[in-house]
């Protein structure tokens, strides 16, 4: 039906995670919030950051609306963030980021990122990168309201 | 194969494909491959691709003319002041009017701005006595409607604001379109402006022109047409439907970017004060204040966009020459084909009317559990360039229940087999998605 290109961006793990949307729901006691908005298309985010005791992740929770790349995405990030530290999150961050801005030639080492590194493909598509990045942004959004 | 190889225009003839695929040659950027499958333009909507024509007009005019028109007694500048000059008229008559009734813009968006900010300059007291029918204040209404692009919605919001007007939409029925019984509802005595899509750029509904117009002057309010997705497509008659105000872009019908038009009556016109203001549309300057010259040129300020003007003209030369009432033939043939073929495909909704009467030829789709990104990515994947999003009417989307939707517009160079590669494309869209 679609290109081998076409198959490389939407994964069959991005399509599951478009759908299945875990950490979908908003919940109680949250650290912060962040609602982030995609004003080419209309995709949106609100994301909750939940911090345990000792200021680590605990997880996140999120609601939206949007195109299967940038539900997935932010399916992905609930995935990979429970349990880092701050600093720990941030490089995540930061790796994503490079990795979306590498125009399809990946990043070093994307073990960190975890089944989120699927997401790769979509950085041979410019105009989709910023709905891979949409929970993303929020995420950090979060880790600076709450610090 | 060029536009002088086709029969000429009767008036009840349509170009059909073989006269398209003809047309098509002229078009460079059609010629294109796009993810190993030919390219399939279907996105006019947002901007048209160029006849050869066009590029060569603005290629000639800079290397053989080129000069700043209005100014300078040489041979070059006086050769390239004609030749703008000659393109008002050009354009003027294109869409009925007289030339010094067009004034040029970068675009309709800036047309529009124009004259909202006429109207805010005049309501702050510029312009003097001449200038008091633009003048609003509280109470004063201005009329939109639901079915509007962002670039007429925005800038009346802006002048609300500033003017202490009230806003006030027209509500679309449950197709989006804008209906003459509810305009009536809201149209009324403390009405000053009311300004309306023709064609919609996401239902392709064109709107009761004549119905709204009748009910704006009844009230004395002054009507602003946006033409952006009519001008392009069908014969364009701005005196006829007797708007005061209407505005287009030059990209969308065969033109560079950077050019559009705004019409006004020139009574208008020449009592609206400027908004854009500097060189070129003042008679006498002293160091306290400015007095300013007559329509067009009060509101063209500036070294004007030259070239652009040039191809422009060279555009609507090449629309006349194709014939506008077989391009609006074409495409509704091709709007017909694209509906009844999106009906027989399962979980596809097709926004705007059902049937074909009184719709120009695009159509905007929502795929059920598929979002327009992932269709345009779908189709973009087979080379077919459609336009995902709100296709910058938000509010349009929202009445409609949907956030964003997939569009396929047609022009003259489109053909069945165009229509029938997006409908194969939208056919494979769920199942690839994993939603049947």
């Amino acid at each position: 039906m679609g290109s081998p290109e076409l198959a490389s961006l939407y994964q069959q793990v991005i399509l599951d995670h478009s759908k299945r949307k875990n950490g979908f729901g908003l919940l109680d006691g949250a650290a912060a919030e962040s609602h982030q908005l995609n004003p080419t298309c209309g995709d949106e985010i609100t994301l909750r950051l939940h911090l345990a005791d000792d200021d680590t992740i605990e997880r996140i929770s999120w609601e939206g609306a949007g195109c299967s790349i940038s539900m997935a995405s932010a399916s992905l990030l609930h995935d990979v963030v429970a349990g880092l530290t701050r600093e720990e999150a941030r490089d995540r961050i930061a790796l994503f980021r490079e990795m979306m801005r590498s125009k399809g030639a990946g990043v070093e080492d994307d073990e960190p990122l975890g089944d989120a590194a699927a997401l790769e493909g979509v950085s041979r598509y410019v105009a989709r990168v910023k709905c891979a990045m949409l929970g993303w942004v929020a995420f950090e959004d979060t880790l600076t309201l709450s610090s | 194969m060029t536009i002088h190889d086709l029969p000429p225009t009767q008036a009840t003839d349509t170009l059909g494909d073989d006269q398209a695929l003809r047309l098509r040659a002229d078009f460079p950027a059609l010629a294109q491959s796009v993810n190993g499958h030919p390219l399939v333009y279907l996105d006019s909507g947002a901007t048209s691709q160029k006849p050869t024509a066009v590029l060569d007009a603005e290629r000639r005019y800079l290397e053989t003319t080129n000069a700043a028109v209005h100014r300078g007694a040489h041979t070059l500048a006086a050769n390239a002041t004609e030749l703008y000059e000659d393109a008002r008229a050009t354009v003027a008559a294109f869409v009925g009017v007289d030339a010094d009734e067009i004034v040029w813009t970068s675009n309709a968006t800036e047309g529009i701005n124009l004259v909202a900010y006429a109207f805010s300059n005049a309501s702050v007291g510029r312009g003097g006595a001449a200038a008091e029918r633009f003048r609003l204040g509280v109470g004063d209404e201005i009329v939109v409607t639901e079915a509007e692009h962002h670039s007429n919605l925005v800038p009346w919001q802006e002048l609300a604001f500033r003017t202490g007007a009230t806003l006030r939409f027209v509500p679309v029925d449950d197709d989006g379109v804008i209906r003459a019984e509810a305009a009536a509802e809201v149209i009324g005595e403390r009405t000053r402006i009311v300004t309306f899509t023709h064609v919609s750029n996401v239902t392709g509904a064109v709107s009761p022109v004549a119905e709204i117009v009748a009910l704006a002057h009844d009230v004395g309010a002054l009507v602003v047409l946006d033409a952006c997705q009519s001008a392009p497509h069908l014969p364009l008659d701005l005196r006829a439907l007797d708007v005061d105000f209407a505005v287009f872009s030059g990209h969308k019908m065969l033109a560079p970017t950077g050019i559009g038009a705004l019409y006004g009556r020139s009574e208008l016109l020449n009592a609206m004060p400027p908004f854009l203001t500097g060189g070129s549309m003042i008679t006498t300057v002293t160091m306290e204040e400015s007095a300013y010259l007559p329509a067009p040129q009060r509101f063209e300020a500036g070294t004007q966009r030259v070239s652009q003007v040039i191809a422009l003209a060279e555009a609507v030369r090449y629309l006349d020459a194709v014939g506008m009432e077989r391009i609006a033939a074409h495409e509704h043939a091709l709007g017909e084909r694209l509906l009844a073929g999106l009906a027989d495909i399962p979980g596809v909704r097709v926004l705007g009317p059902p049937d074909s009467a009184g719709r120009a030829g695009l159509v905007a789709i929502d795929v059920e559990g598929v979002h327009a990104h992932d269709v345009g990515q779908f189709l973009d994947d087979r080379g077919i360039a459609a336009r995902v999003g709100h296709h910058c009417a938000q509010p349009l989307h929202r009445r409609l229940g949907v956030t964003a939707s997939t569009r396929a517009s047609t022009y003259l160079y489109n053909t069945t087999a165009d229509v029938d590669a997006f409908l194969e494309g939208v056919a494979g869209v769920r199942s690839f998605f994993g939603e049947e």
